[in-house]
């Protein structure tokens, strides 16, 4: 990277480390930013962007390293305290207040007064005055709520440059935004960059990556992969640092030819919903292990959401052993012998304050109705005899699950289902956040699963992962399924030239 | 137009057609002199519900009012009685006594995180005790200033009384409005009612903010004692149960969402005063029982409620469809 020892960066980190009970969200990283560029940062879900972007905020206090603004030590207390060094963040969800005026969200806190009174005529032209600038001529009068997301955006970029003005950190703000809103987003940080601000953007879009940004810095695993001037990169090699190993080492491990002989144990045909995921037709036979591949966004979450009913499908139908299946909801999902370990577990999966035991009886009890409840003998037998198996890292089944670590977290998830006896069993990102050791242990009860005769399908952003134990590998783009891969095909080179797949293949 | 004014109109209409109904039948009840009375009979509760729609407007509820109202009578009456004082010193140790009771409501609320309910329920059973220590009985007041205080009124044309009490209240109204709407501490209460955790991170300073809305709603639930012990000339423990209930409810039907974030203190007025009106309704009706105040002010609450929950559901999905 000549360009960057050629001036002095805006902001610099050196080394940060920042480490999680059970993990290393950080490892050492180094990032710098150029005045007047956009820096994009990438990274699957728990690659340490979040984890980067909070500790450059002071959200969180770093536990090594330093950040250097314009060549200075910083060591920011807080959000409110890096916006006074010049570094202000707007976030995927608008951080502003939609029952205050557009006016007031602009100036909160610094409203310009008379006599103590606040000037509202003056504050409203302040407003218009600075969204100008933007190319806003909206009423600003009005609540923040009364606009669009895009709007709110453009509002939120314009109070976060107004009160810092050096370094802005733009969070996925194109998630929920349509084409033609990306376009007046990135017309507003055009205009941004001539002005001189240093601007990181965080995007798992590669489009927009490649449209808007000078240089990337990509993460994987809380450790830096590397630094590349965005021109000079093509979308394969981008996608091999995003998801890791480079493409010669593929030749497969054990041929896993598991032959599709016979009626699979479940079908699916065109199996959709609309905005989330096209029409798909999936079948899977008993013992067998299908991985789903594709980037963060791409649709391989939603895949395993309509199938478990969690979003209901409107398109299609199912078939257990060639009769229909009925799958609106997961109540139905998990009647017909379906469980489903979500990717966040945090949020969607282990409840921290119930108890080991507890949260393993869960989904059994759910099923079997909350009026006959499991003898409490019977669900500390279930419980203990699970954490032998899985070897959960606890010391007794008592404790809240929120005190343990992250593996141990996704093997109580995997316990909860696994006593319900599920003939199918979708996993995403099994292996997500949780340290190396117990990324064997999960990889290898997949295994063992699967030679059981339990059914899988497993999503996970660990190419290498899914050449190991899948029999067949789905990739999802674009919320598409675009390729089936089955035997020696399973490759991580076929994996991502499917993923990267159509633009810029060219390149190779 | 923006759909937050929609109930703050709604209420405008109802209280409107309400007053028409009542003209058409009683054409007497639009005097000055009932309106006067208007005024003067809702005082005390008008200006305990503009700090009630601070509290609310931020998200809160403060259940002390009513008992801090008795507790306020009751010391200005002993105080009276038993001290040399003159009533301006006692109403200023009164009203710093009040103000600090809320600013120390609003602190637990901040910083131990508990619920304003309950914080405030404790206020409420300790303001009511404490009146009862000072007097079980009702109290007296014979003070000289008291009948200046009570004699003074302005003559409006039509021979209607605005008295001090009324005019004291409409001047609440008119400083609470200002305070809502022109400074930064009433943008700040909107901002912690739209979301503690972004107005946080936007900089509002929610601590000092929330210790001041309950401050506030202590010094004015004390300004309301007062009005009532001139009203009633008497200070007792008793009195005012359930205020602090009226209060809330005035403020719903004054468009305030109980959700926070959103409401006007002008809205609050026309609520208080579509209660009044209901009670001078059945005055003038002479038949009818003064329970069927409760019976509308109920009905009204509950249609108020359910225009609300409207409201948010239709903005919710129309966001969602935009999004």
């Amino acid at each position: 990277m000549p360009q960057s020892d050629a001036s002095q960066p805006l902001l610099r980190a050196r080394g940060v480390r920042k480490i999680f009970p059970g993990t290393i969200a950080l490892d050492g990283v180094d990032f710098s930013l150029q005045a007047g560029e956009v820096h994009a940062l990438l990274g699957e879900n728990g690659a340490g962007k979040s984890t980067l972007i909070k500790c450059l905020t002071g959200a969180y206090r770093r536990d090594d390293g330093d950040i250097l603004l314009e060549g200075a030590s910083i060591d920011p207390k807080g959000t409110l305290d890096a916006q006074a060094y010049g570094i202000g963040t707007v976030y995927q969800e608008v951080n502003l207040l939609p029952n205050l005026s557009v006016a007031e969200n602009l100036s909160l806190g610094h409203q310009p007064t008379r006599f103590g009174m606040i000037s509202g005529r003056r504050m409203n032209a302040d407003a218009r005055e600075v969204l100008a600038q933007y190319g806003l001529d909206i009423d600003v009068t009005r609540n923040l709520d009364s606009y669009s997301v895009a709007v709110q955006q453009v509002i939120a970029i314009a109070r976060a440059v107004t009160l810092s003005g050096k370094v802005l950190i733009l969070d996925e703000p194109t998630a929920s935004l349509d084409s033609h809103e990306v376009k007046m987003l990135f017309d507003v940080v055009r205009s941004l960059k001539q002005r001189g601000l240093g601007i990181v953007f965080i995007s798992h879009f590669l489009d927009q990556i490649f449209e808007i940004s000078d240089r990337l810095t990509v993460l994987r695993n809380g450790q830096l992969v590397g630094t590349e001037v965005t021109a000079e990169i093509d979308r394969v090699k981008l996608i091999n640092m995003m998801l890791g190993r480079e493409l010669e080492q593929e030749v497969r491990s054990h041929g896993k030819h598991h032959a599709a002989a016979g009626e699979p144990r479940l079908s699916f045909t065109g199996f959709g919903r609309k905005g989330s995921i096209e029409p798909f037709d999936l079948s899977i036979h008993a013992g067998e292990v299908v991985g789903v591949a594709g980037l963060l966004g791409s649709g391989r979450t939603e895949t395993a959401e309509v199938l478990f009913g969690v979003a209901q499908h409107d398109s299609g139908e199912a078939r257990q052993d060639g009769t229909v299946l009925s799958l609106t909801n997961s109540r139905q999902a998990i009647s017909a012998g379906f469980g489903f370990c979500p990717e966040d577990r945090k949020t969607d999966g282990v409840i921290a304050d119930l108890t080991v035991r507890e949260n393993i009886a869960l989904a059994l009890q759910a099923g079997i109705g909350w009026m006959r409840r499991i003898p409490d003998r019977e669900q500390k037998a279930m419980a203990n005899d699970y954490i032998r198996k899985l070897d959960i890292r606890t010391p007794d089944a008592e404790k809240p699950v929120g005190l343990l670590s992250g593996g141990n977290q996704q093997k109580v998830m995997l316990a909860r289902w696994l006593v319900t006896n599920p003939s199918f069993l979708i996993l995403d990102e099994p292996t997500r956040g949780i340290d190396v050791g117990a990324h064997a242990e999960i990889i290898r009860l997949i295994e063992e699963l699967c030679a059981q005769g339990m059914s899988l399908l497993v999503i996970s952003s660990e190419l290498d992962e899914l050449v190991a134990y899948s029999h067949r590998v789905i990739v999802v783009r674009d919320r598409q399924h675009v390729a089936e891969l089955a035997g020696y095909e399973i490759t991580t080179d076929n994996m991502v030239r499917a993923i990267a797949a159509p633009e810029r293949e060219a390149v190779h | 137009m923006n759909a937050r004014l929609l109930p703050l109109l709604a209420t405008l209409v109802i209280f409107l057609v309400a007053y028409a109904i009542c003209y058409a039948q009683y054409p007497a009840m639009l005097s000055t002199r009932v309106i006067g009375n208007l005024l003067t009979d809702n005082a005390f509760l008008g200006i305990v519900a503009v700090g009630m729609t601070f509290v609310i407007i931020s998200g809160g509820i403060d259940l002390s009012v009513g008992s801090v109202i008795a507790f306020s009578g009751v010391f200005i009456a002993v105080m009276l009685r038993d001290t040399g004082l003159h009533p301006v010193v006692v109403f200023a140790l009164l009203l710093t006594l009040t103000t600090l009771f809320g600013a120390a409501m609003g602190g637990v609320i901040h910083f131990l995180e508990m619920p304003p309910f309950i914080v405030t329920l404790a206020g409420m059973f300790l303001a009511r005790g404490m009146a009862y220590v000072l007097s079980i009985d009702s109290v007296p007041i014979t003070h000289e200033f008291y009948e200046v205080l009570q004699r003074s009124y302005w003559l409006m044309p039509g021979k209607g009384r605005l008295t001090l009490i009324g005019g004291m209240m409409l001047i609440v109204f008119i400083a609470g409005i200002m305070l809502a709407h022109r400074t930064r501490f009433g943008t700040n209460v909107y901002a912690v009612g739209g979301g503690v955790q972004t107005a946080r991170l936007m900089g509002v300073p929610v601590g000092r903010t929330t210790v001041g809305i309950y401050a506030l709603s202590g010094f004015l639930a004390g300004l309301a004692g007062i009005v009532f012990s001139i009203y009633t000339s008497a200070g007792y423990s008793l009195a005012t149960v359930g205020v602090e209930l009226d209060a809330i409810a005035a403020v719903v039907i004054g468009g305030t969402l109980l959700t926070g974030g959103s409401g006007f203190v002008a809205g609050t007025l026309i609520g208080v005063l579509i209660m009044g009106l209901i009670q001078t309704y059945i005055i003038f009706d002479g038949t009818l029982s003064s329970w069927w105040t409760k019976i509308l002010i109920g009905m009204l609450l509950f249609a108020f409620i359910v225009l609300q929950k409207g409201l948010v559901w239709t903005t919710g999905k129309r966001r969602m469809a935009g999004g």
